[in-house]
């Protein structure tokens, strides 16, 4: 991959949240959710970003895009710091990025069709499209990511939560972004409904050609999807690389964790995985 | 307990349909019309409504239906109301006269008119301006939250009565000053209970997704967040009308709201309640059964609303 086709680059990022250190005069502790985190992103590659709850991803993936405030570094989206845009330089800027939420029900307005909900975005960025028009491309995107026509004007309580995702997925879509950011976009799915979607985002990936930054906990749904993995453990990030190099020879300790925790269903294996948790943590006992 | 069968429905294949259906939307439910499914399975606040519109309909349309007009003296009863100003069909009296020998019936149509009005105008105020107000501050929260928080801590904290009366001894008792009086106090409560929903709110994934498709602040708050508390606003709006209406009454009731020749169910209350002791019982039962009714009517309709609309539920 060339220099040319990196769209997003990521330079000592961190993000400090103050927290209140109790009491009425006790101040504030500062937290340190994400700590220097560089990397690059190039057009059309997904890379997973893996990590334990409370590890920084989410906090991470909403500072590279803005959406909290980063304490430090850059956030480079096609030449330009994402971090020091002003406001109409944002707009432009969401229409380029879109994002895609881990609750699938809780990301959809309650209130609003499925067809509004997914038209919104295209209505914001391109408000001289037709009604008419909108329409179309809605029912279009409809059928892209699997569910049908017919049900555009359903609420979304009335979907299950795969078909919710559905949505979340053709909302992010219908600007034709060049990069989704999945949080834990099918860690509320369950299994072959994540199959399902991920195949799905793998698809629409080829077809529009856009980059994704995909967050989850489960390493082996990453491995599955992104070309390349990047582990932070306490905001920090400690191995970065080709996916299966990650996960067939990972370097630094978490990662070994990280990987002997997927449960597999083959009790010979999952004995030999116990072995090796076993192993870490006599390791990790004798050096402390 | 006698355990039936639970009836599957068979789901339909949803890409297996025939092209015709394919393309046409299927009807589907908006959580307004499951609210209203539900509100009208409830019995009593169906009646309530019923009884409401019945009470609008007679303050609306009344006049049509009233043989004296509400000014006009009865010279044949004046004087001997008690004996001459009871209810009777013949006389055209339905209600019977007051002390002053003026149609009981005209007098609560126009009555009605006034308190409704009140209590409708006072609930409206505070929905449009408490529901604005409360998600402006909700939503951006921090030091503009505290700011504008703090100032309807320190209006709440004048007793409001008292200014209702000082406003009325000042500026005069006119119908115009009530209303503003009303106005100025009704929106408070409400966009305390706006801001504490908007608060919860906009924690929710949906406010961030539109935030990251790029929707401004105004969008935020009038597509995503105002639709979602319009619920909990209904729900306040209707307890809110008897409570004003109650105000009016009682300032009425006072001597200072409504003066003659226009009139209230407060006021037409107080004048009943203090001639009572003539035997003229009709002057207070009419324009108080209308109060009752109505007040209970929208506190039940109230109570069916929240029911209804109650997140819980779902």
């Amino acid at each position: 991959m060339s220099e040319q086709d990196v769209i997003l680059q990521v330079r000592n990022l961190s993000v400090h949240f103050n927290v209140p250190a109790g009491g009425l005069f006790g101040g504030h502790k500062v937290l340190k959710a994400v700590k220097n985190v560089s990397f690059d992103l190039h057009a059309g590659e997904t890379l997973g970003i893996v990590g334990e709850s409370g590890c920084g991803k989410s906090t991470l993936s909403r500072a590279i895009i803005r959406l909290i405030e980063a304490s430090g570094g850059e956030s480079v989206w096609m030449g330009k710091d994402i971090l020091k845009m002003n406001s109409s330089e944002l707009v432009g800027l969401r229409k380029d990025i879109q994002m895609i939420f881990q609750d699938p029900l809780a990301s959809l307005n309650p209130r609003m069709t499925a067809g509004s909900i997914i038209a919104e975005p295209l209505q914001i960025h391109n408000p001289e499209v037709t009604k008419a028009e909108r329409t179309k491309r809605v029912a279009e995107m409809m059928e892209k990511v699997g569910l049908t026509p017919n049900m555009i004007n359903k609420y979304p309580h009335e979907f299950s939560g795969g078909q919710c995702q559905r949505i979340g997925i053709a909302r992010a879509l219908i600007t034709r972004p060049k990069l989704i950011v999945c949080d834990e976009a099918v860690s509320a799915l369950d299994v072959s409904v994540q199959a399902q979607v991920i195949n799905l985002l793998m698809d629409l990936q080829k077809e529009f050609g856009v980059s994704l930054l995909f967050i989850a906990h489960d390493i082996a749904v990453v491995r599955h999807i992104a070309q390349r993995i990047m582990v932070l453990y306490f905001g920090e990030v400690v191995e970065i690389g080709e996916s299966e190099q990650v996960v067939m020879a990972p370097s630094h300790d978490y990662t070994k964790k990280l990987i002997a925790s997927v449960p597999v269903p083959d009790p010979k294996e999952e004995m030999k995985r116990r072995e090796v948790r076993r192993r870490l943590r006599r390791e990790a006992a004798a050096a402390a | 307990m006698v355990l039936r069968p639970i009836r599957v429905e068979a789901q339909a294949d949803p890409t297996n349909v025939d092209d015709q259906s394919y393309l046409t939307a299927t009807k589907s439910r908006s959580l307004w019309a499951d609210a209203a499914r539900r509100f009208f399975r409830h019995i009593p606040s169906v009646v309530s409504l019923v009884l409401l519109v019945l009470v609008a309909l007679f303050a609306f349309t009344g006049n049509f239906f009233a043989v004296w007009t509400n000014s006009e003296v009865d010279w044949s009863v004046l004087g001997r109301v008690p004996e001459l100003g009871a209810p009777s069909l013949e006389s055209g009296h339905y209600f019977g006269t007051d002390d002053l020998g003026r149609d009981l019936f005209a007098r609560v149509v126009q009555g009605s008119q006034i308190s409704l009005m009140v209590g409708i105008v006072g609930a409206g105020i505070a929905v449009i301006v408490g529901t604005v107000y409360g998600a402006v501050a909700g939503y951006f929260g921090g030091r503009l939250d505290s700011v504008m928080m703090r100032l309807v801590d320190i209006l709440l904290s004048i007793p409001y009565m008292f200014v209702l009366i000082l406003l009325l001894v000042v500026f005069g008792r006119s119908i115009s000053m009530l209303f503003i009086g009303i106005g100025l106090i009704s929106w408070l409560d409400m966009s305390r209970i706006v801001r504490g929903q908007t608060l919860s709110l906009k924690q929710k994934e949906f406010i961030e997704a539109a935030r990251a498709s790029g929707a401004g602040h105004f969008t935020i708050i009038f597509r995503h967040i105002v639709p979602n508390l319009l619920g909990i606003v209904a729900v306040y709006a209707t307890l809110l009308v008897p409570q004003m209406i109650l105000t009016e009454s009682f300032i009425s009731f006072l001597g200072l709201g409504v003066q003659e020749p226009l009139t209230s169910w407060g006021a037409l209350i107080a004048q009943g309640a203090s001639n009572v002791m003539y035997g003229t019982l009709w002057q207070l039962l009419f324009p108080l059964g209308f109060f009752i009714v109505t007040l209970f009517s929208f506190y039940f309709v109230g109570d069916g609303l929240r029911d209804a609309l109650d997140p819980k539920d779902r």
